[in-house]
């Protein structure tokens, strides 16, 4: 085949949503057989190795993120119903989890505030711009809640994407080697920490380990999205003084 | 298989049509957990391909993060600006906050002991 009909045919598939979809689901798999390869290791990391695969392709490729959404929004979607399908792993454990309740709820409270509070002190403290700071705050929960509370305080909801993901990559990495070396090594403890402080990458790390670890994860980010969108909004206010 | 993932959607419309309806602040997908968590205890648990396709979607809950990751390369530019404070900022907190939570649960759990958690 000649140069000429090969930059043919990629001008031409490099528009069309299928490329950059089927290259999403190629970059994934080839990532979850590294991690395989790895035996499981966490710094091998599924979203964190396809991220970085898929960025290096589309800027060496020139795309822009756009058209590479386009195609990729497919494979997005489906994160709505699989949220969805969280009430499966959720109700299977329904007899624990309610045994559990008083700790959960009292771990759901301390949790939520020193990660949400210590991520805008700190970042204040360090001199951050403003709206970095607003953005920082929501960066444990769920992106489409971390977002919508970014937006309504004043901060950037498109950083707060960027930042919940990042949190969720780094804590999906180092979260279980973090709560054994402190001595946490229940599968409920380790579970609902991870999904409380690194969302859905932290669930998706915690169904990993065990099923068990999964339900946990995927309550604590339920309701860590929920405590969160209620707190926050007054409780940022209440600080902001204290840091200036 | 299609049954069980129209199911999901179903429950997720119902999620974002309350949300709208009664101007909730948390997104419809999670409400929509609740409420499938809901039928799932009227039900009594759920139908085999309910519970195939939810597995088989959850095995793979870190495809689904991959497109809005992507997202990291329209911010370099503020990344690379305020990357100290960022950096700092994020893997402390959520370091704190991963220890308060896993922490707290275990002490209050093992203090109780009626969980022979492992």
């Amino acid at each position: 085949m000649n140069p000429e009909s090969m930059t043919e045919i990629w001008v031409y598939l490099s528009a069309q949503p299928l490329l950059w979809l089927t290259l999403t689901l190629a970059v994934y798999l080839l990532a979850l057989a590294l991690h395989r390869k790895a035996k499981g290791h966490p710094v091998v990391n599924p979203v964190l190795v396809s991220v970085s695969i898929l960025v290096v392709l589309l800027l060496v490729t020139g795309t822009p993120y756009q058209r590479y959404f386009d195609g990729a929004q497919f494979v997005h979607f489906l994160l709505g119903p699989t949220t969805v399908a969280l009430a499966v792993p959720l109700h299977a454990q329904l007899k624990r989890l309610l045994a559990m309740g008083g700790p959960l709820l009292i771990a759901l409270v301390v949790g939520s505030l020193t990660a949400g509070l210590s991520a805008y002190a700190i970042g204040a403290l360090l001199g951050a711009s403003t709206p970095t700071v607003i953005s920082l705050a929501p960066k444990s929960v769920t992106t489409p809640i971390a977002m919508g509370v970014a937006e309504r305080l004043g901060g950037l909801a498109s950083l707060t994407a960027v930042f919940v993901i990042l949190t969720g990559i780094f804590g999906a990495i180092f979260a279980d080697g973090i709560l054994r070396r402190l001595g946490v090594k229940d599968d409920a403890s380790i579970g609902f920490a991870l999904g409380l402080a690194s969302h859905g990458i932290g669930t998706a790390r915690a169904f990993q380990l065990s099923e068990q670890t999964g339900a946990f994860a995927a309550l604590a980010m339920g309701l860590n999205g929920l405590f969160t969108a209620i707190t926050l909004p007054w409780l940022l206010p209440l600080l902001t003084p204290l840091l200036k | 298989m299609i049954a069980a993932f129209a199911l999901l959607l179903a429950f997720q419309l119902a999620g974002e049509a309350l949300r709208v309806a009664l101007h909730l602040p948390v997104p419809g997908p999670v409400i929509g957990m609740g409420l499938l968590l809901v039928y799932l205890i009227a039900r009594r648990g759920p139908s085999e391909s309910l519970r195939m396709t939810s597995g088989n979607l959850l095995q793979n809950l870190s495809l689904m993060f991959i497109p809005a990751g992507t997202g990291v390369m329209l911010h370099s530019a503020r990344l690379f600006d305020e990357a100290g404070p960022i950096l700092v900022a994020l893997v402390a907190s959520t370091v704190l906050g991963l220890a308060a939570t896993g922490l707290t649960l275990h002490f209050l759990t093992r203090k109780g002991k009626q969980e022979g958690s492992r």
